[in-house]
């Protein structure tokens, strides 16, 4: 069962805490005194304190010392894709045989396949920006999967791996970032609201939802993805106050990739993220967010817990982001490469394929799979493709259920305007399409 | 049925009503569940409806409008108490940038019918935070209605239309005035023939100068229209009720008969809403006008201390200067000559 006892999960974390290349701009260092937090000297330069430059906790530093790996997070599959026993998660996953496995492992190289298109449609000017999840896919799709339909995921804009799991359109997955519209699909439809950019806003989102989800009486769960650089957002940890008192049935599923745009996790965090979350009384536990097993057992087990009426859980799955924040940043200014190097041995497709190998069943699904993965590939360009701007004057529409009267003589006054263009250009097309006509005036002369 | 109540107990016969007659409606807040709230407008709605309607939440306003926005996404309809006005900045992210835009990011999927109730404005005495007048911040908020109480019997049907609408409404309840006495109807019927919540109200009709006003100077402005009625002076009082969006057409109507407006709320003037109001008529009725519109604030100060309140605040003398101002007599600011 899921560690709920809040003093277990914190010794399990201390046990843990040695996720050494979580915090990669950190050197080993001799340990403290036990539970003794290390405060750095202040600086007289009025520079921000790094505290990466520390020991996290006294197990991180004890860690380091002694070198200790594989680092105690729920692992049940290691990178070299050997099958670690698990008494406590292992029933968890006990229904996923080889094919429940390859459709897992199908599912992430179809999303390394989208979020790779994606990029490239981004490089070649079709999208305005995107921000990849490469690394990330084993967290996205195992956590993702282990969802019931009636279950409602409130996201950041990473979480396109979860999206497509959710079963979102391949063509909505592009919208926002063609800028066509603010926001891709239809919540209602695939169980996804859709994704909240400033950070942390969604949690509270989450929790509310899980709070009316217990006045209805149904066990559905609400689940709130957000990354390391969130946790320090005032939202979310309020988000984990009314969550704890209402004892709601959110799972806050906090995807630990290490970087918050250039932001090291060790920043933002002296201690593991998952040890906040006791402190609110709610339990957490640390999984290899390169694992699916384990991301899959875990979040099944969470999921349950809620459904118990035991409340709300928190997951720090930790992964790595190994491409950039977003399209428009520049990794290679704060990466170390060979820490991203560490992380790629640690690729979450590379191991289940190794343990697909080893039982056999690779030969014929790797090429069924890549085509697969170029198939929604293809898909989802021709579909952004035909993506063009909205109608000028849907500019107005939605701003309010019923418009306002400012607002309808707002969208007369330029319906209007734009109607000028028509008839100076004498294109005899509707009003509205004066639009094209546009940054003519004045360049007759 | 027809009673006579205060302000703040036409607001929670309001909020009676409204939870008795939806399933889906929420309260929550600060102390709004065993307390009644710091003005008791939620007085005995746990004890009637429970705690899981009537809900006493953290001290997080951000955390009270975030959840609530998670409430309305599962199909609940969230009325939120922001204990006064200074403590709404903490929510202030969620309101403008996920309660407000909610509807129009999604293309109408996802509504946000919350309903925020906010004790504002000055005049009690109080301590810092406890006096302020932040309309104007959410009134330059796309996708939000801005609605304000003046009487009793608009308290109670405001109340009752901002929870009905399927839009979010900032409510802003004049806490000088919670202690206004007034007959209220809570009738079905009267609800049903209420003016829109979108909509002005000609309070004090008059054909020399028209006064806008809205929460509590609504009735500082009814008393200034008596004295100048005393002087001689037709002074017509309008009552905004909505501060976004503004009902227009009624100020409009009313500045093509006086050619005079004056435009009075407590709020600081830089960017308020006297200056969209004096843009807008000025726009649309200029050569109505005999005068340049007026406008009577708060000074562009933080809110003073209460010791000082009488100073910053427009009371009926102000509001009378102002009258003069447009009537182009002599005033504060030509001077008194003999």
């Amino acid at each position: 069962m899921l560690r709920q006892d809040v003093s277990r999960t914190a010794a399990r974390n201390q046990a843990h805490g040695a996720e050494v290349t979580a915090h990669p701009h950190r050197p080993p260092q001799a340990p403290p005194g036990p539970h003794a937090p290390v405060v750095p000297p202040p600086r007289t330069d009025g520079q921000a304190q790094r505290p990466a430059a520390v020991p996290d906790t006294a197990a991180d530093a004890r860690a380091d010392a002694v070198g200790a790996a594989p680092d105690g997070l729920v692992q049940l599959l290691d990178p070299d894709g050997a099958r670690r026993p698990d008494p406590e998660y292992d029933p968890w996953v006990a229904d996923i045989d080889d094919d429940a496995l390859a459709a897992l492992y199908e599912d992430m190289v179809v999303v390394r396949r989208l979020d790779l298109e994606a990029t490239a449609l981004q490089r070649q000017g079709e999208l305005g920006l995107w921000p990849p999840l490469l690394g990330q896919e084993a967290a996205q799709v195992g956590s993702a999967r282990a969802l019931r339909r009636d279950d409602f995921v409130f996201s950041s804009y990473r979480e396109n791996g979860v999206a497509y799991c959710r079963g979102v359109d391949l063509t909505d997955l592009v919208r926002v970032w063609r800028g066509t519209t603010l926001s891709g699909w239809d919540p209602w439809a695939v169980g996804m609201a859709t994704p909240t950019i400033i950070i942390g806003a969604q949690a509270l989102h989450a929790t509310g939802y899980a709070m009316g989800c217990t006045k209805d009486g149904v066990d559905s769960v609400a689940v709130a993805y957000f990354g390391d650089g969130a946790t320090s957002q005032g939202d979310v940890n309020e988000a984990m106050v009314f969550a704890a008192t209402f004892r709601a049935p959110v799972v806050y599923f906090c995807q630990n990739n290490q970087w918050a745009i250039s932001e090291p996790v060790g920043l933002v965090a002296v201690r593991p993220l998952a040890d906040r979350a006791p402190g609110f009384g709610i339990p957490s536990v640390r999984v290899d967010g390169n694992d699916v097993l384990a991301v899959t057992a875990v979040m099944r087990a969470t999921l349950d817990r809620a459904r118990r009426g035991e409340g709300p859980t928190f997951v720090e799955a930790v992964t790595y982001r190994r491409g950039p924040h977003t399209t428009s940043d520049d990794p290679t200014r704060y990466v170390d490469p060979a820490v991203a190097q560490e992380w790629a041995a640690k690729d979450p497709i590379l191991r289940v394929e190794r343990l697909l190998e080893a039982r056999g069943r690779l030969d014929g699904l790797t090429a069924a799979v890549t085509a697969h993965a170029d198939a929604a590939a293809a898909e989802m360009r021709q579909g952004c493709l035909g993506l063009d701007a909205p109608p000028p004057l849907s500019v107005f529409d939605h701003v309010y259920t019923t418009p306002t009267s400012w607002l309808e003589r707002q969208r007369s006054q330029y319906a209007a305007y734009l109607a000028m263009f028509d008839d100076a250009a004498d294109s005899g097309a509707g009003a509205g399409t004066g639009a094209d006509a546009r940054g003519t005036r004045g360049t007759a002369a | 049925m027809s009673a006579t109540l205060t302000l703040a107990a036409a607001l929670t016969s309001g909020l009676r009503h409204a939870l008795a007659d939806d399933p889906k409606v929420v309260v929550m807040g600060e102390d709004v569940g065993r307390l009644g709230g710091v003005f008791r407008v939620t007085d005995g709605l746990q004890r009637d409806f429970g705690p899981d309607r009537v809900m006493d939440t953290p001290l997080a306003e951000s955390g009270i409008v975030g959840t609530a926005v998670g409430l309305a996404y599962r199909g609940y309809r969230p009325v939120v108490e922001i204990q006064f006005d200074g403590f709404v900045f903490p929510a202030f992210d969620q309101l403008v940038t996920q309660v407000a835009k909610l509807h129009y990011r999604t293309g109408g999927a996802v509504r946000m019918p919350i309903t925020v109730r906010i004790p504002y404005g000055g005049g009690i005495g109080a301590v810092e935070h406890h006096s302020e007048s932040p309309e104007a911040y959410f009134t330059h908020t796309a996708g939000l209605r801005v609605v304000t109480c003046a009487d009793p019997q608009d308290a109670h049907t405001l109340i009752r239309q901002a929870i009905a609408c399927d839009d979010p409404v900032v409510f802003f309840e004049p806490k000088r005035r919670y202690w206004t006495k007034g007959e209220v109807d809570d009738s079905r019927a009267a609800l049903a023939a209420a003016l829109p919540l979108d909509r002005a109200r000609v309070v004090v009709p008059g054909d020399d100068v028209t006064v806008v006003a809205y929460g509590p100077l609504v009735a500082t402005a009814r008393d200034a229209a008596l004295a100048a009625r005393d002087e001689g002076t037709s002074v017509e009082v309008i009552d905004l009720r909505s501060l976004s969006p503004v009902d227009l057409a009624t100020v409009e109507g009313s500045v093509r008969r006086t050619g005079r407006l004056v435009i009075a709320h407590e709020a600081q003037q830089h960017g308020g809403l006297g200056a969209e109001i004096a843009a807008s008529i000025t726009e649309r009725c200029f050569f109505h006008l005999e005068q340049p519109p007026a406008r009577v604030t708060g000074f562009d100060v933080p809110y003073p201390p209460a010791k000082l309140e009488e100073h910053f605040l427009p009371d009926v003398d102000r509001i009378l200067d102002a009258v003069d101002r447009v009537l182009g007599r002599q005033n504060s600011l030509t001077g008194w000559k003999g």
